[in-house]
């Protein structure tokens, strides 16, 4: 193109921009880059412990288990049963027999019963995913040198057992359906506290609050309390729920008191304390979301004689809606990820059964990785590296049903 | 609750010494004019000097933007709006809106008109009086087919005659109607015309436009509004008289110069 005559006055300047232009684009996609690769390493990471080797040897010689010259993998379901009432206590038997008869088991649950009862493998080493995979030779020949008696089997620590199995202190055999369960009803009085009362707040400082002091200083102590850190509201979940409102949040006041739980450390009390954590958040974003109704509406709807009520639950309400809950998942998300709030309120360190009522003592997903990553033994992190992925998994679950939910209400028209 | 002292005042609404103010500043200032029933009325002067502002103050929408107030009285059938004992909401539902920017809700065309009605206790055959509606706003043909599609679906025009539907539903008695054709072709802009000229029979219409032609054909009166007095920042209706005579024989300067496009 030919070049445009120079005007007195101005610079004929677009190279200069472009290149401008250009250093800003390589500026902007290389934080984009880091994000990305850090996002990587993360899951890198996880996984990595979360799969590869591991060397465990048997408490009990499983060859001494063999029984008139049969070796035990061949024996029939009623000489494995057999086996477990000679060996074990018969406390121990009557238990296991009261939690699900062993006419009623099939062979391999009764085999799983003897691995878990008296065989008892013991870790002894393990591998993360990626030596597994590049020196697996390597591997072999230290366990054959080191551990002799031991056997030598790529697991992943994520299996479909791990997520329905209790907490143990065994970690062949722990699992972690106490700390979802806990973490899932913890979420639900969460939500059950901060959605609804979020939302009505944000309704009335939008709406209705005229714009005087008073208001003002509310609004701004909102946005302050949003920022306050996590801990302090785990103090003030102590104080209120666990210690004031113990008659409440522990059950008493319905009758309900048994003996496992624990003054106010409950669920309950768990919920409560996240959800006074999120409320903030929720406010701001629904507010912001009712914000961004635009005027036109609201001139249509009050033009024709609605009410406020009316025009809020006909129009404000529905089109805010996409936003409110996108706020809500955001919040949600950062309730289920809390550690430190949890610490303070009493989460139970050791649990094995599931929580079954408000008033249960209460374990989190969360809580039981930091427990398990405080822990020296290797085994225990691999545990926990699953344990994370359970959690981004219901994490990603969740945020994935919330969407669905959104898409529903922008759907409308 | 809004009654009626005399039987039938020959003035709609009537506003005395009516100043509006946005926080401190005084958009509108010293308005005295009478809107007279079954008749239309137009409002006309240039941008910005507080045509939208004023017509709001007619139906207490100005209420719903921060900071305003008002001054002086908007008396409607014998009763000033602004009084104490007055709700808002019912002037609203009496003195009906059209917006400059067509503002459908985001719901069915049935149920634009559906909702407007069912929030005022409607009680009779909601498919009749939608029909009916959409018939006096001349969009049923169009529509008839269509009815549970989103009334964001149309065109801008039928957008508008859809929210001109929405209005005359509930049976107002006065209409306002802020630039209804601003954003429509000269086809659509024809057809709204017409159907005001319809809606006057049952409804007083006030309006307002920049359409020089439009307010002439279309209107029985017009006001002429300028800003002026205090450091010229306030808008005023400096002349306000039967249309034929402010286009032929204006009496003020200004309205001339304005209306033969010779302003500005
Ligand atoms: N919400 C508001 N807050 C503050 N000032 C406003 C507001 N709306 C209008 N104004 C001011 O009031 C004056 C009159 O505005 P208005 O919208 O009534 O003008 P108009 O005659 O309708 O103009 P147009 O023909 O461009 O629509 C303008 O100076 C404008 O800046
Ligand atoms: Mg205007």
């Amino acid at each position: 193109m030919k070049e445009k005559a120079v005007v007195q006055g101005f610079a004929n300047n677009l190279d200069w921009r472009n290149r401008k232009g250009v250093f800003w684009h390589v500026i902007f996609q290389a934080s984009t880059i880091v994000g990305i690769i850090t996002l990587i390493t993360l899951i890198f990471n996880v996984i990595d412990s979360a799969f590869g080797y591991v060397a465990y040897e048997a408490r009990v010689d499983p060859d001494t288990l063999t029984m008139n010259g049969i070796p035990l993998e061949e024996q029939s379901k009623e000489q494995l049963v057999e086996l477990l009432q000679s060996t074990l206590s018969s406390g121990a038997y009557n238990k296991l027999n009261n939690e699900k008869s062993f006419e009623d088991r099939s062979r391999e649950e009764v085999f799983q019963v003897i691995v878990e009862r008296i065989i008892r493998p013991k870790v002894v080493r393990v591998w993360d995913l990626w030596p597994s995979l590049t020196q697996a030779d390597e591997i072999r020949a230290t366990v054959a040198q080191d551990f002799p008696k031991a056997e030598l089997d790529f697991v992943s620590w994520l299996t479909r057992d791990f997520v329905t199995r209790p907490q143990t202190s065994e970690p062949l055999t722990a699992g972690v359906r106490t700390a979802i369960l806990g973490s899932l009803w913890t979420i639900f009085f969460t939500i059950l506290l901060a959605f609804p009362i979020g939302v009505g707040a944000a309704i009335y400082l939008e709406e209705y609050a005229s714009d005087n002091w008073l208001n003002r200083v509310i609004q701004t102590n909102i946005n302050n309390l949003a920022g306050v850190p996590s801990i302090v509201y785990g103090i003030l979940g102590l104080a209120i729920f666990v210690r004031t409102l113990e008659p409440l949040t522990s059950g008493k006041l319905f009758g309900l008191v048994d003996l496992t739980t624990a003054n106010g450390r409950t669920v309950l009390s768990a919920g409560l304390t996240l959800g006074l954590l999120v409320l903030p958040i929720i406010i701001i974003n629904a507010q912001e979301a009712i914000r961004a109704v635009p005027r036109s509406l609201r001139n249509a709807s009050y033009g024709v004689g609605a009410t406020k009520w009316q025009t809020v639950w006909s129009h404000i309400l529905p089109n805010a809606m996409p936003g409110i809950l996108t706020g809500t998942i955001l919040a949600i998300s950062r309730a289920i990820g809390e550690t430190a709030p949890l610490v303070v309120v009493g989460a139970s360190t050791a649990i094995s059964f599931d929580p079954s009522s408000p008033f249960s003592k209460f374990t989190t997903l969360p809580i039981q990785i930091y427990q398990w990553t405080a822990r020296p033994q290797a085994e225990f992190q691999s545990l926990a590296a699953a344990a994370i992925l359970v959690l981004l998994i219901l994490l990603l679950s969740l945020n994935a049903s919330a969407v669905l939910l959104r898409n529903r209400f922008s759907r409308r028209f | 609750m809004m009654t009626n002292n005399n039987s039938e005042p020959k003035y709609v609404i009537e506003t005395q010494d009516l100043e509006i103010y946005y926080g401190d500043f005084k958009a509108v200032t010293n308005v005295n004019m009478k809107i007279e029933h079954n008749k239309i009325t137009a409002i006309i002067g240039p941008s910005g000097c507080g045509k939208s502002t004023l017509l709001r103050a007619f139906n207490r929408m100005n209420e719903l933007y921060a900071g305003t107030s008002i001054k002086g009285n908007v008396i409607f059938n014998g009763q000033d709006i602004y009084a104490k004992e007055v709700d808002p909401v019912e002037v609203r539902y009496r003195i009906g809106m059209v917006f400059q920017k067509p503002n459908p809700f985001p719901k069915s065309i049935y149920e634009n008109i559906a909702w407007t009605a069912r929030i005022h206790g409607y009680k009779g055959n909601m498919d009749e009086l939608v029909e009916s509606s959409l018939q006096q706003a001349a969009l049923w043909d169009e529509v008839k087919d269509k009815l549970h599609q989103s009334g964001l679906s149309l065109s801008g025009g039928q957008q508008q005659r859809l929210c001109i539907a929405r209005a005359i539903s509930i049976k107002p008695e006065v209409i306002l109607m802020d630039e209804p054709a601003s954003a429509l072709d000269p086809i659509a802009t024809l057809k709204i015309e017409e159907l005001m000229q319809e809606l006057k029979k049952n409804y007083t219409i006030t309006i307002v436009t920049h359409n020089m032609q439009q307010a002439a054909r279309a209107s029985d009166y017009t006001a002429m509004m300028m800003l002026s007095g205090e450091g010229e920042r306030s808008g005023t209706v400096i002349e306000f008289d039967e249309t034929k005579k402010i286009f032929t024989r204006p009496s003020d300067k200004r309205t001339e110069d304005y209306v033969t496009g010779r302003f500005g």
